[in-house]
């Protein structure tokens, strides 16, 4: 089931979808630092506002809210 | 070799290029952790082996596509013939996303010398790279270093000056098995090029190439030049545009992409052993620094203790050292001029003009040192990135991303600095407002003024006044951004996006370089701007229309300072001395406390007798504590020095909305003192 970034829950981990829901400079820049399809991405930590920081192939990034509202993602199967 | 060869530092944001170009060039760039310091290219040199080796220091970006102007601006100066050998610097503890940038290089075609910085780290997490596979899977020469210990760095350069020359990339084995087994492209790659793609997207770069062979014979680096077309990027499509719409028939980024990070996973999966160890002091920390709720309290909490520190140490330091160093050397001037009988108008422009001006700014050393030194700790420490996390909720309610709050809190150090942090903002339009709002975060040279009149006027309540104003800054700049936002009515998105760097151990070295600059900086401000600014304003002081004149109320200064009494009078600062403090202070901040000095003869204003001296003169005119209030207000508010001035119309590249934001700052710091002064006058 494919959910958006928005809707996750801390402290697990999903696997990236698409992330084409975004403005091209914006999607380019994510897939650019490693926001691929396919990628892990782990969420560390939200905000009420819809912020929050999440873990991509072991850097931290704090992401918007608008940007986080673009990323599909789907639970992790390992 | 050449007898000069042009190296350019490469690299992601935060991976350490600016302290490995301090270690080579001696150089005293300031060094933070957070991602984003270095903002403007900076040059230095030094010597190899008979050798000049020009080094460039970039701004650190993540690719090199021409989304941002950072990254146009640095790809177009990695490709011009201003660079030889492109140093390209990974952190090697986060070697998996900085090796995207490293493909893109490579396949700039130019000389790429790979250090991996920060082994250190890598290391003390029981990590370990396979530094024999590594070079071999990337075709590149990879040096391991340690820019903060200093290790590694003659082997790095001396695999740049056996690179230099090198016209074909160096030949290696690479093996892509179950690509190879099934490929049905014409040509093997493999032992061209380290990043090899797909089938479809081979024989597209094929397809291309040929067309360009035949219509830009001098162009360099075909199959560079033939994935930015596919990738159908603006730049290049415009400067070499070519007709082959069956073979660019959409754009092919993403497909790129997606395939630079497979090979990336793939070099991962052969190199890099122990990869799970984890980290577990930063999310320790993170539990707390960036919780939900209390973020912002814990925010606030380090703010107020920066600036306790920064009043109560500070002091401490000034009444124990500083202060009677200085009372001895003006005593020491004053003997010296007096001994040698020099002239009276000299001894006045000395004692009076310059010892009172530079002499007063000097006590306040102490606390601008702790500041400073306190405000290093958050930068390098790995909070300040956390800050744009943490301030994200309250800055996206005022229309502007968390990464804005960065600039407005280096803004408490310096405004010229922070002025310049802006550019790390994509939107032109955040960029000017946050450029507007800056100023208004109270700076360091804004210091010395609250620390005088608070302690002459309030006393034991000081320190809550000079707090005071602080948080009236940010509130003053919430207010206005928030003005805008509505102005401006575009629903504003929420763009926040910035890496999070691991939290470290400030380095001592690091925050040796970064407080002694700006403490040399306050000491060259205070013996040319304020030393300048004392004698004119001591000039203006003592002569008049009928030459030198020993009533003040008869010079130039008086003159011009009355013309503008009407103006100050509703917001309490109805006094010419004090408009003519106010009008020297656009030269510097401080220069407002230097001036009363000089104004009103008092030799240290900073220590208890001068203040004494100062109140009893002030409460002769009926300058009161609502006064005092009134015109620390307004000397935070109004318009900046003019080192910010210039740095504003260099980031916003207009004379015109320079001026618009000096008039915008100045009417909102006379409306600000209005509603003070009169609410005090109503209160007490």
């Amino acid at each position: 089931m494919t959910l958006n970034l928005n809707d996750s829950h801390i402290e697990c981990t999903y696997q990236v979808v698409d992330v084409s829901g975004l403005e091209l400079p914006v999607e380019r820049r994510l897939e650019a630092l490693g926001l691929t399809t396919g990628t892990q991405i782990t969420v560390l930590n939200k905000k009420q506002n819809g912020a929050l920081i999440v873990k991509v192939r072991g850097t931290r990034f704090a992401l918007g809210q608008h940007i986080a509202a673009g990323i599909q993602i789907e639970e992790a199967t390992k | 070799m050449k007898d000069t060869v042009n190296i350019g530092f490469v690299g992601n944001p935060n991976c350490g290029k600016t302290t490995l170009f301090n270690a080579y060039t001696g150089a005293k760039l300031k060094v933070a952790n957070w991602p984003g310091v270095t903002v403007e290219k900076k040059e230095g040199s030094m010597q190899y082996h008979g050798h000049t080796f020009k080094l460039v220091d970039l701004p650190g970006i993540y690719s090199l596509t021409s989304y941002t102007m950072e990254e146009k601006v640095s790809r177009e100066f990695i490709l011009s013939d201003d660079v030889d050998v492109i140093v390209d610097i990974a952190d090697a503890s986060a070697l998996e996303r900085n090796l995207y940038l490293t493909l893109q290089l490579i396949e700039l075609g130019k000389p790429v010398v790979l250090a991996l910085n920060m082994m250190d780290i890598v290391e003390e997490r029981g990590m370990e790279i396979d530094m024999h596979r590594l070079p071999e899977m990337l075709g590149i020469p990879v040096v391991p270093v340690s820019a903060r210990k200093k290790r590694g760095l003659d082997i790095l350069m001396h695999a740049v000056a056996h690179h230099v020359d090198k016209e074909e990339p160096v030949i290696f084995v690479h093996d892509h098995d179950e690509l190879e087994e099934n490929s049905t492209h014409k040509h093997d790659h493999h032992t061209e090029y380290a990043m090899v793609y797909s089938d479809l997207i081979e024989d597209k770069i094929d397809a291309i190439i040929d067309v360009l062979k035949q219509h830009y014979p001098s162009m360099k680096n075909y199959r560079w030049h033939a994935l930015k077309l596919l990738e159908q990027d603006p730049d290049i499509m415009k400067r070499y545009p070519i007709d082959l719409p069956e073979v660019m028939d959409r754009s092919y980024e993403k497909d790129i992409i997606n395939q630079k990070y497979d090979f990336i996973e793939e070099i991962i999966g052969e190199v890099l052993m122990n990869k799970e160890k984890k980290e577990q002091l930063t999310d320790k920390m993170d539990q707390l620094l960036t919780h939900p709720v209390l973020g912002v309290p814990v925010f606030l909490g380090i703010m107020a203790l920066v600036f306790a520190l920064t009043f109560n140490i500070g002091d401490w330091l000034k009444e124990t050292f500083v202060e009677a160093a200085i009372d001895w050397c003006s005593t020491g001037i004053l003997n010296c001029l007096t001994f040698f009988q020099v002239n009276e108008v000299l001894v006045s422009l000395i004692v009076d003009g310059i010892v009172a001006g530079v002499g007063t700014i000097l006590t306040f050393l102490p606390n601008i040192f702790i500041l400073f030194l306190a405000l290093a700790f958050l930068e390098d420490s790995g909070y300040m990135a956390r800050v744009a996390y943490v301030m994200d909720g309250i800055m996206g309610r005022l229309g502007l991303s968390g990464r804005a709050f960065i600039p407005m809190l280096l803004g408490f150090g310096c405004t010229v600095p922070a002025i310049m942090a802006s550019r790390a903002l994509e939107d032109p339009k955040d960029r000017r407002k946050t450029i507007l709002i800056t100023p208004f975060m109270s700076c360091s040279a804004r210091l010395p003024i609250y620390v005088v009149f608070s302690q002459m006027f309030f006393a034991e309540h000081a320190m809550l006044v000079a707090y005071s104003m602080y948080i009236l800054g940010i509130v003053v700049a919430l207010i206005t951004a928030l003005a805008l936002k509505w102005i401006d009515k575009k629903e504003s998105q929420n763009n926040l996006l910035i890496e999070l760097p691991e939290y470290k151990t400030p380095n001592a070295h690091s925050i040796a370089i970064y407080v002694w600059e700006k403490v040399k900086d306050y000491l060259t401000r205070a013996g040319t701007v304020i030393f300048v600014a004392s004698i004119i304003v001591w000039g203006l002081l003592n002569c008049g229309p009928s030459g030198l004149v020993d009533d003040m109320g008869q010079s130039f200064g008086a003159i011009i300072g009355k013309v503008l009494v009407p103006v100050f009078a509703p917001i309490g600062l109805g006094y010419w001395q004090i408009i003519v403090a106010l009008i020297s202070g656009i030269a510097a901040k401080e220069v407002v406390v230097s001036s009363c000095g000089v104004l009103f003869g008092i030799g240290n204003l900073n220590s208890q007798a001068g203040m004494d001296d100062m109140v009893s003169l002030l409460a002769a005119v009926g300058f009161g504590s609502v006064n005092a209030y009134a015109l620390m207000t307004f000397c935070l508010l109004y318009t900046p020095c003019t080192a910010t001035l210039a740095t504003i119309k260099r980031e916003s590249g207009s004379w015109k909305w320079t001026g618009q934001a000096m008039a915008f700052q100045l009417i909102v710091a006379w409306c600000v003192s209005f509603i003070v002064y009169r609410l005090g006058l109503l209160i007490f």
